[in-house]
């Protein structure tokens, strides 16, 4: 098993180390792994660039706000320093801040073995609860996100309490020349893309309240009870979470520049 | 590093200034290695999985939980932990009330520290995000903040 920073395997360290055999491959020390590199049309993000390399890095927050917007709220000072990115995809948990803002920028991750690399969209990568794409050989390279012109990004997250929590809704959307996307995440087996959220963008529709959202909400995501919240809970704060940044915030609007 | 058969490997780290060589196991954190084995207890376990801050320490200069630091990795890293402080850099914390019980101290105070080291932090963070990882239930948070203000007011003006 791959480890880098280590923020969510040492949380059960305990159990999982004593259960089963287990090898563990340590990638801290690739120390060149951990970069942010500008090519003209994309930002890489290296196999082990962490939360705070990116909050740290004028250009990044310039360019991708909600890499920062999530980075500064997945977890504090003490999380941000050792969480990666890449760990973040790589464990799969469909509670992932990280995943659900680099799914709205269309980013791919790059999955490398022996037998060569294959590029992987972001959005197409997890098959189901903590199953992914990824082969036992493969371990992620890199994640690819396109330098686009955004005219509308936000990044919303509810959890217990404003800090160290873990999402219990959180939402995504990005409005560039690709168009709308929409990712939810804390509300299905996976974080996952809302197409018929985007359709409703992309068509202007008018919304006029939380609950004119539920139908679409209902197509797109399937949330359930579990220790941190229940269904209903999910899919109402889902509801007004999207109606707030739309409606209130006027991001959907079509006069807007 | 095999997890299940004890499986050791020699280390060396910069342990609050100093070089530290050790044999450690896969399934060791650098918690235990700090408190059971090198006989620094001021670093403290609150929940064990790197939400309360209790075991905050530095790590190559930056805040980590040493709950959720596998001790393998420590090889050629700086650590610095509570015992690396002077005693008489606390009192701001004696005097704003920051601190009570004193279970949340240490790692409050290194975290606080980090602050106090790179002021530059505060262009684009408060002290109160800053300080988002450090739990304490007795103080209710603002004798903490105002403590580690007033030093950086103290710090600014030297």
């Amino acid at each position: 098993m791959p480890i880098a920073g280590g923020t969510d395997l040492l949380v059960d360290w305990h159990h999982r180390l004593g259960a089963e055999e287990k090898t563990l491959l340590d990638l801290s020390r690739l120390a060149p792994q951990r970069s942010l590199e500008w090519t003209r049309d994309s930002l890489t993000l290296g196999a082990l660039t962490t939360y705070w390399d990116v909050i740290v890095n004028r250009q990044a927050r310039k360019e991708f706000p909600l890499l920062e917007s999530a980075a500064r709220q997945v977890g504090a000072i003490q999380i941000q320093s050792r969480g990666t990115w890449a760990g973040n995809i790589g464990n799969a948990s469909p509670a992932a801040d990280g995943v659900c803002v680099l799914m709205a920028y269309d980013a791919t991750v790059l999955l490398a073995s022996v037998d060569g690399d294959e590029e992987v969209p972001l959005s197409d990568y997890y098959l189901g609860y903590k199953r992914s794409r990824r082969r036992p050989e493969q371990l992620i390279r890199s994640i690819r996100i396109p330098r686009r012109r955004t005219t509308a990004q936000v990044f919303e997250k509810v959890g217990a309490r404003r800090a160290q929590a873990i999402t219990k809704v959180g939402l995504a959307i990005c409005r560039s020349e690709a168009g709308w996307r929409v990712v939810a995440h804390s509300v299905a087996p996976t974080v996952r893309r809302c197409p018929s959220l985007e359709a409703l963008l992309e068509a202007g529709a008018q919304i006029s309240s939380p609950a004119d959202l539920l139908p679409a909400i209902r197509q797109d995501v399937a949330p359930i009870d579990d220790l941190r919240s229940t269904a209903v809970y999910r899919e109402t704060v889902l509801s007004r979470l999207f109606h707030s940044a739309v409606a209130d915030r006027g991001i959907g609007r079509r006069d807007e520049p | 590093m095999n997890g299940s058969t004890g499986e050791r490997k020699t280390i060396s780290f910069t342990l609050n200034g100093e070089s530290v060589s050790m044999e450690v196991t896969a399934r060791e954190r650098l918690l235990d290695l700090l408190r059971y084995r090198l006989g620094l207890p001021g670093t403290k376990e609150g929940c064990g999985e790197g939400e309360c801050g209790a075991c905050t320490v530095l790590w190559n200069g930056l805040p980590v939980d040493s709950c959720l630091v596998p001790a393998f990795q420590a090889e050629g890293r700086t650590i610095e932990t509570i015992e690396s402080v002077d005693p008489a850099a606390l009192g701001p914390f004696h005097e704003g009330g920051a601190t009570q019980c004193g279970a949340c101290t240490p790692g409050v105070v290194i975290t606080a520290r980090w602050i106090l080291d790179n002021p530059g932090l505060l262009k684009t963070h408060t002290v109160r995000e800053l300080m988002a990882g450090n739990l304490c239930r007795c103080t209710g948070y603002d004798g903490i903040i105002e403590s580690i203000e007033a030093a950086l007011d103290t710090q600014g003006g030297n």
